[in-house]
């Protein structure tokens, strides 16, 4: 009899050829937090696939309570009292919060088989209280912010007295004291007898949460440790199977003159009065939590949805961006925080990626020089190193990594002056964002100015020359890289919303 | 398996057929000659293929703007209903004493200008295209009606019905006129830059704004387009059949998106050829051609277009599922 | 314990939204009448409110089923063509054979309608294609049916039976069957809709069709289920139609898919699926019927009946989607301040 509430053996699992899981064991104890760590590509979403009986394992076996299960579907796994909550939430908008807790489940009235309303909002009611939330059931989902959408998710498996619950980067949206509340039901829902899975690229998180880490790499299981026996380095170490040198490359660059100004920027209900200035070669980190402010300011200098007052200065002139032609027209390119939906067009191949802002460069009266192109792209594609089976290739068919590449490309082919990078590592594993910041050390060197958009302290603190701190949609620090700490950024970052500072202990 | 068979497979696997859509129109092209042949010995004259085109070079002009706005992930149920419009406000100004080309010039002019109508209202007010071209599928035909009621208009000049059914040589002015537009846009999607951007909307519009590209404006362009070609397609089948009614071109919309759809355009957007829509509405006009060759009435004709039109998408899912099980 | 989760604020919020529509159109068809009232004072004689709702009576089935096909973010355009071709099949049947009772006549109707609406559910569901071409090519197929079947010849009244013809035109208290028909079917809907779970999953399928997926819902069975349905009553309005105006025509019921989609999109029925009330849906067929009989009234021509549709339709869809957007834009306001 085993004290597993789940346990996998050897799980194999092939994807044409492609060995995504080898011989991977992995167990779950009752009223535990399992952390499951790993690069982007180790085999962490398949492994829970293959719990959530998406996927069914080449070989190797699983048992849940100590009896062997083939979770044939994912509706046998969720009979089984699995529930998975992924990053984006999979709620119905247009419907209330008690609905979406119970549908396909809702509670019948016996003779005439009707949906029982009252039953239905009573019982979301309880639910929602015994995870200390006041959250109205009545509300529809769509006006609830990303946290509380989340919280539904997680009411909505608690109503199936789910035993394992599975969480894939449930924090990536979420303001710190949102993920503190959300640690608190999570700390709430073990302590009860629940068995949590929980991935995420935050390593902190782990060490805050989590009881035990299992590290994969490459789809083969390294190992599984407490996580008060184990440090971060020793952590990394296991995922990436080499050290780390310097995770942050930031070399000393000879600053310019100021190329971008910014005055007074405000837009109605985003941000107020925002001011700062960036200077060639210098990488300006913009910092604050989630819903800061900080894409909208990017978006206004990029000009997708221009302030309503302020000024830009470009190079010692002023700007009048209206759109993103008038931004790209004056050097400033910006790469947004979704690459899949903002960054590439899927269906067309590298070439055309990377040349679609500069097209015009190759054109005579709008007739494409196809050669010319070609060539172009060529050299862009050395430069980064991008890995493909030719420039023809369907830029869907690439890695995440390579993928990445060919939208910086793109970027770098129209040679602005400033580029806004809007989350640049955000869902990138380790090894990736150790190349992505190498590359933003270097076209730094070349006296690109860099404004980095970052939720991620580490990564303000190791990359930035200055850090610009928002809150709220005020500007409310301003630190060199010399005096920058993280208690100064974070209390910059989240003094109290009834005006009184929070003085709080970081994760 | 030897290297020979390996080659054959691929050849002939339906992965081939799938990515070269064309060539199986180009098969298809064939077929339906061959069965024409046998239903009407006079078939493959010359003249008599020129002849047949009359029937649809019409839907054919209109094809074309369509084949954009499908590419660029929109839809223009409207075409018909502008073309109805812009026909009967030519028509009515002519028959009140204008002169025949400037009437001619109004036409086309409300024509594009409801193609604007159509761009505003996607772009500005961010409506779905789908949405504002039903709309004004009912509009526009409803102002014909208003105008015209149940009358017509006819008694057009000999050199203004020249357009519709005269000749330039061995072939007729509208094939000229076709022939000319259909190069222009082909070239236009295949080379260029304003192409290249229509792709590139179609497939992710987001991506494109931040790209820098004038999103708005090109659609509103694709649109005005749209509706100046249905005015110019109206102009020459009022020219060809002589008259003007509000009922002008009924069911129109239905022939030209399936053309382009069977042409190979994806109805998502994105993907697709000039030159795959061409041989599709030659495909479809030989097919209606033979079927007029059998005394097939009109309301049984568009039994077989409506068919056409779910195969031209069920085909490609089905070999695209078929393959993928092969490979396995 | 905890603060409150920002979500309490937003109770009457919502409850705005969920009734704004229908308070909205109500208002609206309230202005409609008294306008028309003081232009034509015969509006709002018993004869004429009773023609309106006879006029509006097939419209409301058929778009009710058409709004449940919206709301799982498909479309039929199918159902004016379908409309005709039940109709005309069933009173071909009927003038023919004059022992078919009305009440066997309209199941015939319905079980036509079910197949060929179930033809559109294959189409859509197995042979994924997208809902616009596929009731495109149907509405095509069906109308070409049409002609084919009758060989272009029309049935006319003295074809049919008396009983037949007095289906639809009965009175039951004073209230014609038609009106009866037409009521039974919003009650029936209503309740599917909204006290079934089967309801409930239709509206998850349009709300977030992957996240329906996750939760088990068969999303193909439903899409197939709505298009029988819209079929079914597609069907059952033909015979209706038929009965009423005792005739069966090869262009009956032309364009008629326009007027039920124009009648959920004026009703609030967003047109992407997952929001929308048989209220609204009954609003917006009263306010077309209305905006008909007005324009009669008044005597306006009769031709300007589908530019009116076509600019309602145009109207309403700017209207609510204007509403969406202020409401969007006042929760990000809230949220940030």
């Amino acid at each position: 009899m085993s004290d597993y509430i789940l346990e996998l053996k050897g799980i194999k699992k092939n994807f044409s050829g492609v060995r995504a899981l080898n011989g991977v064991d992995f167990n779950l104890r009752p009223g535990e937090v399992h952390a499951l760590v790993g690069e982007n590509g180790a085999g962490k979403s398949t492994l829970v696939k293959v719990i959530t009986g998406v996927h069914q394992p080449d070989a190797g076996e699983i048992q849940f309570r100590g009896q062997p299960v083939i979770f044939a579907n994912s509706l046998i796994a969720q009979r089984h009292g699995i529930a998975s909550i992924y990053q984006e939430p999979t709620l119905f908008p247009d419907l209330d919060v008690a609905e979406n807790i119970f549908m396909g489940r809702q509670p019948l009235r016996p003779t005439t088989r009707r949906v029982n309303w009252k039953k239905m909002y009573e019982e979301s009611s309880k639910i929602l209280a015994s995870l200390g939330m006041s959250l109205n059931p009545h509300t529809r989902v769509r006006g609830l912010s990303v946290a509380q959408q989340q919280m539904v998710e997680i009411a909505k498996a608690l109503s199936v007295k789910a035993q394992v619950l599975i969480m894939d980067e449930p924090t990536s949206s979420l303001t710190t004291r949102e993920v503190e509340d959300l640690f608190d039901i999570i700390r709430r829902l073990r302590d009860a007898g629940t068995a949590i899975i929980f991935i995420s690229h935050r390593l902190e998180e782990t060490f805050v949460l989590a009881d035990r880490v299992s590290v994969l790499r490459d789809g083969y299981y390294i190992g599984t440790r407490a996580v008060c026996d184990i440090a971060l380095s020793e952590l990394i170490h296991m995922m990436v199977g080499r050290t780390l040198g310097d995770m942050f490359p930031k070399e000393e660059v000879q600053q310019g003159k100021v190329i971008l100004k910014v005055d007074s920027l405000t837009k109605e209900g985003l941000f107020y009065d925002i001011s700062f200035e960036l200077k060639q070669g210098e990488i300006l980190g913009l910092a604050g939590l989630v819903g800061a402010g900080r894409t909208e300011v990017a978006r206004a200098i990029f000009g997708v949805e221009p302030a309503d007052h302020g000024t830009i200065w470009v190079d010692g002139r002023q700007a009048r961006i209206h759109s993103p032609r008038d931004a790209l027209a004056l050097g400033i390119a910006y790469l947004p925080e979704d690459r899949h939906q903002h960054g590439l067009i899927p269906t067309m191949t590298v070439t055309q990626n990377i040349t679609l802002p500069i097209l015009r460069e190759f054109a005579h009266l709008g007739w494409v020089n196809r050669t010319a192109e070609e060539r172009t792209a060529r050299t862009f594609a050395e430069r980064l190193d991008i890995r493909t089976a030719g420039l023809w290739q369907k830029v869907r068919e690439l890695s995440g990594g390579n993928q990445q590449k060919v939208v910086i490309a793109r970027w770098l082919g129209i040679h602005p002056q400033v580029l806004i990078l809007d989350e640049p590592t955000r869902g990138i594993d380790v090894g990736t964002k150790a190349a992505v910041h190498q590359l933003m050390s270097t076209m730094a060197a070349q006296g690109l100015a860099i404004l980095m958009i970052s939720s991620e302290l580490p990564e303000i603190l190791g990359m930035s020359d200055r850090i610009v701190v928002m809150r709220e949609g005020h500007v409310t620090g301003c630190f060199s890289r010399a005096e920058a700490t993280q208690e100064k950024i974070m209390t910059a970052a989240m003094a109290g919303r009834s005006g009184e500072a929070n003085t709080t202990s970081t994760q | 398996m030897t290297s020979k068979t390996r080659i054959l497979q691929k050849l002939f696997s339906p992965a081939t057929l799938f990515l070269h859509w064309e060539w199986l129109l180009v098969l298809l092209l064939i077929v339906t000659a061959a069965i024409n042949t046998t239903l009407s010995p006079y078939f493959l004259n010359m003249r008599n293929l020129v002849d047949m085109t009359f029937n649809f070079m019409e839907k054919s002009l209109i094809a074309l703007p369509m084949t954009f706005i499908i590419i660029s992930g929109n839809i223009d149920l409207s075409v018909a209903s502008n073309l109805a419009m812009s026909t009967i406000l030519m028509s009515t100004s002519f028959q009140a004493g204008l002169n025949i080309w400037l009437a001619t010039l109004l036409g086309l002019a409300i024509g594009a200008l409801g193609g604007l109508i159509n761009g505003l209202f996607i772009t500005k007010v961010k409506l779905p295209s789908l949405i504002v071209t039903l709309g004004t599928y009912a509009l526009y035909r409803g102002v014909a009606f208003v105008i015209l009621g149940d009358r017509a208009v006819t008694g057009f000049p000999s050199r203004f019905t020249y357009l519709g059914y005269g000749y330039v040589g061995p072939v007729t002015v509208p094939l000229v006129i076709f022939a000319i537009l259909a190069i222009l846009f082909g070239f236009s999607l295949h080379r260029t830059t304003f192409g290249r951007f229509i792709y590139a909307i179609g497939s992710n519009e987001e991506t494109c704004r931040y790209t820098g590209i004038a999103v708005d404006r090109i659609k509103i362009i694709l649109f005005t387009l749209s509706g100046l070609v249905s005015a110019l397609a109206g102009i020459i089948l009022t020219a060809r059949i002589g008259s003007a009614r509000p009922n002008i071109a009924l069911g129109f919309e239905l022939d030209v998106i399936t053309a382009v759809l069977l042409g190979g355009v994806s109805i998502f957007g994105g993907e697709g050829t000039m030159h795959g829509v061409i041989l599709a509405l030659f495909l479809i006009g030989m097919t209606r051609y033979g079927m007029g060759l059998r005394n097939v009435p009109g309301q049984i004709q568009i039994i077989v277009i409506g068919s056409l039109l779910i195969v031209a998408i069920l085909l490609p899912q089905l070999l695209r599922r078929l393959s993928l099980r092969v490979r396995i | 314990m905890k603060e409150p989760i920002r979500g309490s604020g937003y109770i009457s919020f919502f409850w705005h939204i969920a009734n704004i529509r229908e308070v909205g159109i109500s208002v609206f068809i309230i202005i409609l009448i008294a306008v028309v009232s003081i232009r034509s004072p015969y509006f709002f004689r018993v004869e004429n409110l009773r023609d309106i709702l006879l006029d509006i009576a097939v419209l409301a089935i058929v778009a009710t089923g058409q709004t449940m096909v919206i709301l799982t973010r498909n479309i039929d355009l199918s159902v004016g063509s379908g409309l005709a071709l039940s109709g005309m099949i069933v009173g071909m049947s009927v003038s023919s054979n004059w022992s078919i009772s009305p009440l066997l006549a309209l199941l015939m109707g319905m079980g036509l309608g079910i197949i060929l609406g179930s033809f559109n559910g294959v189409v859509v569901t197995k042979g994924h294609v997208p809902p616009i071409i596929a009731t495109l090519g149907t509405l095509s197929i069906y109308r070409g049916l049409v002609f084919a079947v009758s060989g272009g010849a029309w049935v006319d009244a003295a074809e049919m039976p008396e009983s037949f013809k007095l289906l639809s035109r009965n009175t039951v208290l004073g209230i014609p069957n038609l009106v009866l028909f037409a009521a039974s079917v919003i009650i029936i809907s209503y309740y599917f809709l909204n006290h079934t779970r089967t309801g409930r999953e239709i509206y998850a399928v349009g709300s977030n069709p992957g996240a329906a997926r996750v939760a088990g819902i068969p999303v193909d069975r439903i899409v197939f289920l709505v298009y029988v349905l819209s079929g079914m009553l597609f069907g059952m309005g033909g015979v209706l139609w038929v009965s009423r105006y005792a005739s069966a025509q090869s262009d009956s019921a032309m364009g008629f898919e326009l007027q039920t989609v124009a009648a959920a999109v004026v009703g609030g029925v967003n047109i992407f699926g997952g929001s929308g009330t048989i209220a609204g849906v009954l609003l917006g067929s009263f306010l077309l019927g209305i905006i008909t009989n007005a324009l009669n009234l008044v005597r306006i021509s009769p031709f300007w009946k589908l530019a009116m549709q076509g600019l309602v339709i145009i109207l309403a869809v700017v209207f609510y989607t204007a509403i969406s957007r202020r409401l969007q834009q006042t929760l990000i306001v809230r949220r940030v301040s």
